[in-house]
């Protein structure tokens, strides 16, 4: 049997984090009162007009950059139509000609055969990053045969990134996404949050034996976490090969992912193919974004977005961030991946450090192994820990001080879990757990336990 | 050159239109007539214009809240609401195929 060569691309729809939508002036809030957060222009009423909101741009210049994307000092808008009850004006506005960010790349990495110390380095291409609205919400109420429609979400600001199809597997679906994720949260352009529906990832799939031309692609929507994702795409892979091996084939048509069931299952379009008959955005002239060289003399400085300026701003990205971590701290690379996949473990980990001499590179192994296995067994995120930085670091301090022996630690901090609020010293005194460094006593003590094993020590000393 | 049954077709399913009689059919190819004259410029090497507001500035406005919360207003123009939810049809429901439905263009 021939090979077979999955081909997996992304698009992904990261909301953008800013206090009103893209083209008007309503707010951006997740879970508010139905059709609470709606202006006129939301709701597609005669007469309204679109107005770009200047932080939705710099959001996507800021991703852009980050994406290592070529920004186009001069992006357009267009209208994409189709019917739908959420989509009040029969049309999204989107950037399908020019979009504001092309050719960018991904960088992220994967553990070999699951095992964290063998890591590759990855990269997957970005093809582009457009501005586009939201739509609203559509609630199906299937026993009265009724949507109900909620436009709080019509015209929130969306990127859209569009990667090439370089993936080839849940796993790297899911690591391209992680990684894309954190660098949104450190860049504030997004806040990311799959659960919330601020990270909408589509995955289009196909198959094909190597050589050939690519295969058909399915597009597999309703993938609600990181998880489902790589569970979602393995699946369709998989559903493709098995197809295909049985003589049959492969329909270009859009699939859901049923997390319950673990499978995709089709959402046979009635309607057949769409045709969205795209058009210039009539109500709005190019959007030009300028740079130190052309930023003209004496425009407002409130209308003009400086792709220079947005740059030296740009913060520490999560890649540069683990290499300096594992700079200034000697921790290992995989270390400092597990500290930013986990929100605030970074900050912790450095107050602890910052509050011992204990070397960062031991510091490390009571974080990862004992702090962090016992949040993830109690489903804790790390501002839940009941053991604050200070109380481990005063744990680590008896510790490094040969007060306490480390078996004599980890029954403290198995104390400490409790959250009773006693120190680690009151603990510690409580169980007498101090480690004896009367050099007499010891030896009295050494002295009776051989007194009363005479018969082992004649048959220790004969060998 | 007519515009054929098919696109007619093609454009009530997209538009929702409906072409009904002869003299909106006529109407819709004098107008792509009347476009057609661009075709006679040569526009080689020139870049296409889709707005005369190409040289207008777009103005950027500030990230602040300053409307919404008119959620009466809104539903005052929905002819059904359930608990200031708009309602729609379950789904959409799309045109019918050509030889399934009422209409002028069976004959054209």
């Amino acid at each position: 049997l021939a090979p077979w060569v999955p081909v997996v691309g992304l698009e992904i729809h990261a909301q953008i984090s800013s206090n009103s939508k893209l083209f008007s002036g309503s707010q951006v809030q997740f879970a508010a009162p139905p059709n609470s957060l709606v202006s006129f222009f939301d709701a597609s009423l005669p007469g309204t007009l679109p107005v770009l909101n200047r932080r939705c741009v710099e959001a996507a210049v800021m991703t852009g950059l980050a994406l290592n994307c070529s920004i186009n000092k001069k992006s357009l808008f267009d209208r994409k139509h189709y019917f739908y009850a959420d989509l009040p004006a029969g049309y999204q506005i989107t950037q399908q000609r020019v979009p504001i960010a092309v050719n960018g790349s991904l960088s992220y990495s994967l553990c070999i055969d699951n095992k964290l110390s063998q890591m590759v380095t990855k990269t997957v291409r970005i093809k582009q990053i457009q501005l586009e609205q939201d739509s609203g919400k559509s609630l199906h109420d299937d026993t009265r045969s009724q949507t109900l429609v909620d436009l709080n979400r019509a015209g929130v600001g969306l990127m859209e990134v569009v990667m090439e199809p370089d993936l080839c597997c849940g796993e790297e679906a899911a690591a391209a996404v992680r990684e894309l994720q954190l660098i949104l949260q450190t860049l504030g352009s997004s806040q990311a949050v799959m659960a919330e529906g601020q990270l909408r990832v589509d995955a289009n799939v196909s198959v094909h034996h190597p050589g050939e031309p690519y295969g058909v692609r399915t597009e597999v929507k309703n993938i609600n976490s990181i998880r489902f994702l790589a569970k979602a795409v393995d699946y369709e892979i998989q559903r493709q090969i098995e197809e295909l091996e049985n003589g049959g084939t492969i329909l270009n048509e859009t699939r859901a992912f049923d997390s319950k069931l673990g499978c995709t299952v089709s959402m046979r379009d009635k309607e057949g193919k769409q045709d969205y008959r795209f058009m210039p955005e009539p109500n709005l002239p190019p959007l030009i974004l300028y740079d130190a060289k052309s930023l003209p003399a004496n425009m407002n400085h409130q209308q003009v977005v400086n792709i220079d300026w947005i740059h030296e701003r740009l913060p520490d990205l999560p890649s540069v961030k683990r290499a300096k971590l594992v700079e200034q701290y000697g921790i290992l690379p995989e270390h400092s991946f597990t500290l930013l996949n986990e929100d605030g473990l970074t900050e912790f980990f450095e107050n602890v450090v910052q509050r011992t001499p204990m070397k960062p590179q031991k510091v490390i192994g009571w974080i990862l192994k004992d702090l962090l296995s016992y949040l993830k067994q109690h489903s804790l995120t790390v501002k839940e820990s009941p053991v604050s930085s200070s109380l481990l670091a005063d744990l680590l301090n008896l510790l490094e001080k040969k007060e306490i022996s480390s078996t004599a630690a980890k029954q403290v901090l198995a104390e400490l879990w409790k959250g009773e609020g006693k120190t680690p010293l009151e603990i510690v005194t409580e169980k007498k757990l101090e480690l004896m460094q009367d050099q007499k006593e010891l030896e009295e003590i050494c002295q009776a336990v051989i007194d009363g094993q005479e018969n082992e020590v004649i048959m220790m000393v004969l060998g | 050159e007519k515009v054929t049954v098919e696109v007619l077709d093609h454009l009530e399913h997209l538009a929702l239109v409906d072409f009904r009689d002869s003299e909106g059919v006529e109407r819709l190819q004098k107008a792509i007539q009347f476009a057609d004259q661009l075709h006679e410029v040569n526009t080689d090497g020139i870049e296409p214009m889709d707005s005369v507001l190409e040289d207008r500035c777009l103005y950027l406005r500030e990230d602040d809240v300053t409307e919404g919360n008119c959620t009466k207003e809104l539903l005052k123009n929905a002819r059904e609401k359930v608990e200031e939810y708009f309602v729609a049809p379950p789904g959409n429901i799309p045109l019918p195929k050509l030889e399934e439905r009422d209409t002028f263009l069976q004959g054209f």
